[in-house]
């Protein structure tokens, strides 16, 4: 059922901030009943346009029409009013008031002075239905929801406000993999309801996916709108970053390139993950690949001596160690770049410069803490955008935090380096940076334990594959080693890795 | 992803354990102040006399209505995340004010409470309005108004002053039976406290607030006015306690607040009653048990003779372990957070 009139139409959007122009006459349209890609790399415009067709920023020129009558939002509540309603990659709930209570937050049905509880709940309830989520309860607390059931709460929570134009901003940045299944689930729901879907994503398969047209921005300009269908993977890169990213991933290691092995596990355990056998050489990148919960975090945790191994043994560069606390490790010159940057990668109210020093003032005694360093050659290395070494990282895009947390711990030379999810949420420029990084750290003779989801990335770096299943090790796959077959070993069906 | 997509849906299911959700905090509070007067009766007595006779359940309730008024008051700041540190002081200024109004008739006793509150909940407007519009820190803006508070009084008070008519005395006397009338009024107006929070509108913006005062702007929550009120109704809390303690003495006096230590003993209270100190749970059921907890710790210690000293080690003791097994919890929340 797509309109003939659009839901909302911007036209020739323009936006400054502090004379920087940011989006440069931006024509967007959205239908009902139809999910509208919008892509680009960070620095694009993506969110400034989300912000202004939320109300929250307003545009210097250009005009917004909603439902074909010409608009203009003061704020955020006009355009809630206009039927607008934005899921911010954050979210907006609160974990120990229940879901109903999170829905109508701020917009209470009061009833004899009282607020009507019997309404919100019913009312939510029927929300729920409507979206066919009857497996979450009006009076759950928040806290006891998965971040999908989460997700959905927040899509409730903008539909209860009459929303029929809804804006996703990187709405699978937060979930596991199994849980975006049943994302897509919900947005095709969504659409067949009639309601019009913003969708901005990173993701090229998610896009592809789920979208009906894809615009494309660069540098703040519009380069394209499609149909999805007349578009291909490879037309979108170029659309992108304005140039073709044919080869994608650096050259992997030489034979010849290898060192000896630095980091060795021998038959270790812990609660997680069990028997796990495995080398890691100098040199070379080794993809950690299985399902979410298979222990692919696990193990680099317990590596790094945050859930430490219980049995078997860890060696590094030869010599067995007892690794039980993640300042030993770091002291054996292994480094751990964790899935979650900003929960626990860096401490985001504090500058650049602070950050890239963060480890090795921590761990380091002595002079080697206290030296004069050479902060500007690392974020250099690392080719860190930002205003200035003293510019606090919370205000950074995600691809450039990424890079501050790479250049903490190379500002250790760390010998191990293992890496978790390194490219989640960043755009396709810093992604290639970040591949290149750790292959220029593996050339000059890091061992690389990279773990991701992200398999196409997985089996273009690696030079060999280990595949987790269950706490344990399923098998090895050689560089270039297809999907299928990882995946195969991944959900343990052994006899698909032969074919 | 459809292989995935089985293989993982198992794992989805599974709910939080039922125990969890019955053993709140609040239940845990009262389980706890069972425990206690069960421990207390056998320890009393082994002395050959007994805690819970009508002395006894009078002295608790005595021991609860002052601190009880206080702490419900410094419940609902704490629940918006902010804290209450001037109320010690607010309570010694407002029964001055109440007892000095009143100047020994009976006509000037309304005025007098009138004329209480109305500077308390000036206090409390002066707080909420620091902290939300100068954006000071809870913490440094009460105690700043503290120390104002205390600079005004040691300036002009050097000890008890005014006088409360005999009739009204009877408010901090008279008794139904066992239980004390200010007993009574102090757990209506607690009534009435967990009917604001937990009914009304404001009530469920204040722990929208305290839970994250962004997500609350966001959502449409005025959360300078949330904040104000709520220490407005701290303040005036702290001044119908101040009332309170005036009509028993018989007369206001200037350190009545903080020779109890009423600040950071409303705040033990409050925490031990299982709010968190960070705000956006809990509630004045807990507030009031808490309360109990410490009132019952101190009749009991009063029936042992046992030394002061040893009865703060002991308070501090139930204080840190109360405050450490919510922290248990909280962490086993997240974790399950995390791995759901």
């Amino acid at each position: 059922m797509t309109d003939v009139t659009p839901r909302v139409r911007l036209t020739g959007i323009t936006k400054s901030f502090l004379g920087v122009p940011v989006l440069h006459g931006v024509d967007l349209d959205l239908r009902g009943g139809e999910v509208h890609a919008v892509m680009g790399e960070n620095g694009a415009g993506k969110s400034t346009l989300l912000k202004v067709l939320a109300g929250v920023h307003r545009p210097d020129g250009g005009t917004i029409e909603v439902d074909g009558a010409p608009a203009s939002f003061a704020g955020p509540t006009d355009a809630q009013r206009a039927g607008i309603a934005i899921i911010h990659q954050e979210f907006t709930l609160l974990p120990h008031r229940s879901v109903a209570e999170n829905v109508y937050l701020g917009r209470e049905p009061v009833r004899r002075m009282q607020v009507d509880r019997r309404r919100m709940v019913a009312d939510t309830r029927d929300l729920l239905d409507w979206l066919g989520e009857d497996g979450i309860d009006p009076t759950d607390a928040v806290s006891s929801l998965s971040v999908a059931q989460r997700q959905v709460v927040e899509i409730v929570k903008a539909l209860s406000t009459d929303a029929r134009v809804l804006g996703m901003d990187e709405p699978t940045a937060a979930l596991a993999d199994h849980e975006v299944e049943l994302l897509y689930d919900l947005v095709r729901r969504l659409r067949e309801r009639g309601i019009a879907i913003l969708y901005v994503s990173h993701r090229m398969r998610e896009v592809f996916d789920l979208s009906d047209r894809i615009t494309v921005l660069k540098d703040g300009r519009l380069v394209t709108c499609a149909p999805t269908g007349e578009l291909t993977p490879e037309d979108l890169v170029r659309y992108m970053v304005g140039r073709d990213l044919g080869e994608y991933y650096p050259d992997r290691a030489a034979p010849g390139d290898l060192g000896p092995v630095r980091l060795a596990l021998r038959g270790a355990g812990n609660a997680r993950v069990r028997d796990l056998d495995l080398e890691v050489r100098a040199g070379e990148i080794v993809g950690l690949a299985g399902l979410q919960g298979s222990g692919r975090s696990a193990l680099a945790r317990a590596v790094f001596g945050v859930e430490p191994f219980t049995t078997g043994g860890l060696e590094v560069d030869g010599a067995v160690r007892r690794v039980t606390r993640p300042r030993t490790a770091v002291r054996l010159g292994i480094a751990l770049v964790t899935e979650d940057r900003k929960g626990d990668g860096l401490a985001l109210r504090q500058s650049v410069r602070d950050n890239t020093l963060l480890v090795r003032r921590a761990a380091l005694g002595g002079r080697r803490a206290r030296a004069r360093s050479d902060v500007s050659r690392l974020l250099d290395l690392v080719t860190v955008v930002a205003r200035g070494e003293h510019q606090e990282v919370r205000f950074l895009s995600g691809g450039n935090q990424q890079k501050v947390v790479l250049a903490k711990w190379l500002a250790v030379e760390p010998r191990v380096l293992l890496v978790d999810e390194p490219t989640r949420g960043i755009d396709v420029g810093a992604k290639r940076a970040v591949h290149e990084l750790l292959r220029d750290l593996a050339k000059r003779g890091v061992a690389v334990l990279m773990i991701s989801s992200e398999l196409p990335e997985l089996i273009g770096m690696s030079d060999r594959i280990l595949v987790m299943h269950d706490g344990a090790l399923a098998g090895e796959l050689p560089a270039g080693a297809s999907e299928g077959d990882v995946m195969a070993l991944a959900t343990g069906h052994t006899a698909g890795a032969a074919a | 992803m459809s292989i995935l997509q089985q293989h993982t849906t198992a794992r989805h299911t599974v709910r939080r354990p039922a125990l969890r959700r019955r053993f709140t905090p609040v239940v845990v509070v009262y389980l706890a102040l069972v425990a206690l007067l069960v421990i207390g009766s056998v320890l009393v007595g082994v002395r050959g006399e007994v805690l819970l006779d009508q002395a006894g359940i009078l002295n608790i309730l005595t021991r609860s209505t002052a601190l009880g008024l206080v702490a419900i008051g410094q419940t609902m700041v704490i629940l918006t995340g902010s804290l209450d540190l001037s109320v010690a002081y607010l309570i010694g200024l407002t029964s001055l004010i109440a007892a000095e109004t009143m100047a020994g008739q009976d006509g000037m006793v309304v005025p007098g409470v009138l004329l209480a509150l109305a500077v308390a909940a000036a206090v409390g407007l002066v707080n909420g309005l620091v902290i939300t519009v100068l954006k000071a820190n809870a913490f440094i803006a009460t105690l700043g108004v503290a120390l104002i508070l205390r600079g005004y009084l040691e300036d002009n008070y050097t000890g008890p002053a005014g006088d409360v008519p005999r009739g009204f005395q009877h408010l901090g006397y008279d008794r139904i039976g066992p239980l004390p009338v200010a007993a009574l009024l102090m757990l209506a107006v607690a009534a009435l406290a967990w009917w604001y929070l937990s009914r009304t509108r404001p009530g469920y913006h204040i722990y929208a607030v305290g839970g994250d005062i962004e997500v609350a702007r966001l959502s449409g929550v005025p959360t300078r006015r949330v904040v104000v009120t709520a220490h407005v109704l701290c303040s005036l809390a702290a001044g119908l306690t101040g009332i309170y303690l005036a009509s028993r003495l018989g007369s206001g006096a200037p350190y009545v607040g903080t020779d109890a230590g009423y600040d950071l003993e409303s705040i033990a209270a409050v925490v031990l009653g299982g709010t968190l100190l960070a705000g956006g749970r809990g509630g004045v059921v807990g507030t009031i048990g808490g309360v109990l907890i410490l009132a019952t710790l101190d009749t009991i210690f009063d029936d042992l003779a046992v030394d002061p000293f040893f009865k703060d080690v002991v308070r501090g003791v139930v204080l840190v372990t109360a405050v450490a097994l919510y922290a248990r919890r909280m962490m086993a929340d997240r974790t399950r957070g995390r791995l759901a």
